[in-house]
């Protein structure tokens, strides 16, 4: 029997992680992730979990002694926001082109500088190109939820890429909410037991990991990789209807929330998808068909499958809670690769988009903000003029 | 050398599945400067054999009898440590017109 709980997003995290009970976790402790370092160690302490947790002394090194460990054969698990996650950096690369299926938690944070704590998507949306797959979490609910299934995406035959559990520092990680936790032999029956393709420590089967690679392999190796992130979309439904069967939940992708018959669009990742979804129901009362696109998953990119779900819409605004300084129009990267996929998998009829930059460094967003996007669309859908492509949402001027 | 494959042949992340494989790996073609010995001052010492840093020196019965070239990256250590100047590093295109002109 499942549980209902009141718990922030962290310890939504760090209970997933309990009930996981991964071989090895190494981890750093930043703020707003620190939570999850704390509490699980406590776990650690009272000898509710077997995992071996290594008190390492900065984040590059929390990130390779996953990677060990991963390459020995042990299911492994970590967690890190902002600074940390840019510490990390050079060995998310390695975990990724290693195909190892570590799991990592990121309680979004920005990054320095100015000097901030607070909630924002610049950290994940820099390591977009790193080779991990992304899953964004609206709630400490679907933190958790998101942990499990994780799991079994990483080490998926098909996939064996690290995967990174995202949610938004504080305004989740630190938010007491209700969280309904399975019971344990639940989570550890649909996990399942890792075996390995390859372990360090098999000497019957003895292989080296992380040979150079010059001209001669370097390309290949990168091509596999290339192709095992094209599954990753398959893999990620293939668990997600077997979690959703068992555990009575819907994930995909994405979620759309009353966007079948809807005129005008939002497109937001994270918490700022809970408010949005309440100006949704504001606004459809009054009559204004107005719906939502919460991307789920954004590596891999899900394109065709965004563009199907919205292609009936007649304006669409795309919420970038991170900003790409010098991309095109200075847009957002999810602003960026949504219209990228309209050029490639739209429709003929162009729909218009416009892009908003908002809640840097945890700048709130509230409702009356997000209404005044939907009015937007319906003024850009009824002249077909967009205006500006980029508007800086609670900035001031 | 060991034939390329392909990416869809590879082992997943980069792994090398066969042991001991670094052996197939022409390092002789980085070599610039040969190493070249004259059996006549040799008196197999194996100094040469000691201090090679690869496993390039060829011993049989107790006898130095040449070098690995396959291997050999040219260093010219056996050169410097052989107490008899028995060994002479010569450029890799001197030590091919040497070859050449014996063949003839």
């Amino acid at each position: 029997m499942s549980e209902f709980k009141a718990l922030d997003g962290n310890q939504a995290v760090a209970e997933a992680m309990r009930q996981v009970n991964p071989d090895v976790v190494a981890a750093y402790p930043i703020t707003p992730q620190t939570e999850v370092v704390q509490v699980f160690s406590q776990f650690v302490a009272d000898g509710k979990v077997d995992t071996e947790f290594v008190t390492v002394e900065s984040e590059h090194s929390a990130m390779s002694a996953c990677v060990g460990a991963a390459a020995a054969g042990a299911r492994v698990m970590t967690a890190t926001s902002s600074c940390g996650l840019a510490y990390m950096w050079e060995i998310t690369y390695i975990a990724a082109s290693m195909r190892l299926p570590i799991v990592m938690m990121i309680a979004n944070r920005a990054l320095s500088g100015p000097i901030n704590i607070h909630g924002d998507h610049s950290d994940s949306m820099g390591m977009r190109d790193n080779g991990w797959v992304q899953l964004f979490s609206e709630s400490p609910q679907e933190a958790y939820d998101n942990m499990v299934q994780a799991v079994r995406i990483a080490e998926h035959p098909d996939l064996l890429a690290p995967v990174a559990v995202c949610q938004d520092g504080f305004i989740t990680s630190h938010a007491e909410e209700r969280v309904e936790v399975f019971d344990d032999s639940d989570v550890k029956d649909f996990v399942g037991a890792y075996k390995p393709v390859y372990s360090l420590l098999d000497v019957d089967k003895p292989v080296t990991y992380g040979a150079l690679d010059f001209y001669d392999y370097y390309f290949e190796h990168r091509r596999a990789q290339i192709e095992a992130l094209s599954h990753a979309k398959d893999v990620i439904l293939e668990v997600a209807a077997e979690f959703n069967k068992r555990f009575n939940r819907n994930y995909g992708l994405f979620e759309a929330y009353r966007l079948e018959d809807a005129e005008v669009a939002i497109v937001v990742m994270s918490s700022t998808a809970g408010t949005t979804k309440v100006v949704v129901d504001d606004l459809r009362a009054k009559g204004m068909k107005v719906g939502l696109l919460k991307p789920r998953v954004f590596r891999p990119f899900p394109g065709p499958e965004f563009v199907d779900a919205l292609k009936h819409v007649k304006a669409i605004a795309i919420l970038d809670r991170s900003a790409s300084y010098g991309a095109m129009g200075c847009a957002g990267p999810l602003f960026l690769e949504t219209a990228a996929a309209f050029q490639v998998y739209g429709p003929a009829q162009r729909i218009p988009m416009v892009d908003y930059v908002f809640g840097l460094g945890g700048r709130d967003i509230v409702p009356s903000q997000i209404e005044g996007v939907y009015r937007r669309l319906f003024d850009v859908a009824g002249t077909g003029k967009t205006g500006d492509l980029v508007t800086y949402l609670g900035v001031r001027e | 050398m060991p034939k390329l494959m392909g990416w869809r042949d590879l082992p997943i992340g980069g792994v090398i599945e066969e042991a001991g494989n670094a052996s197939e790996l022409n390092t002789g073609a980085w070599r610039a400067f040969r190493p070249v010995v004259d059996k006549n001052k040799c008196t197999n010492c194996l100094q040469c054999w000691i201090f090679c840093p690869d496993m390039s020196v060829k011993v049989e019965a107790q006898k130095m009898v040449g070098f690995d070239l396959y291997h050999c990256k040219g260093c010219g250590i056996c050169a410097n440590i052989c107490p008899v100047d028995a060994i002479e590093m010569k450029t890799e295109a001197e030590a091919a017109r040497a070859e050449k002109e014996e063949s003839k």
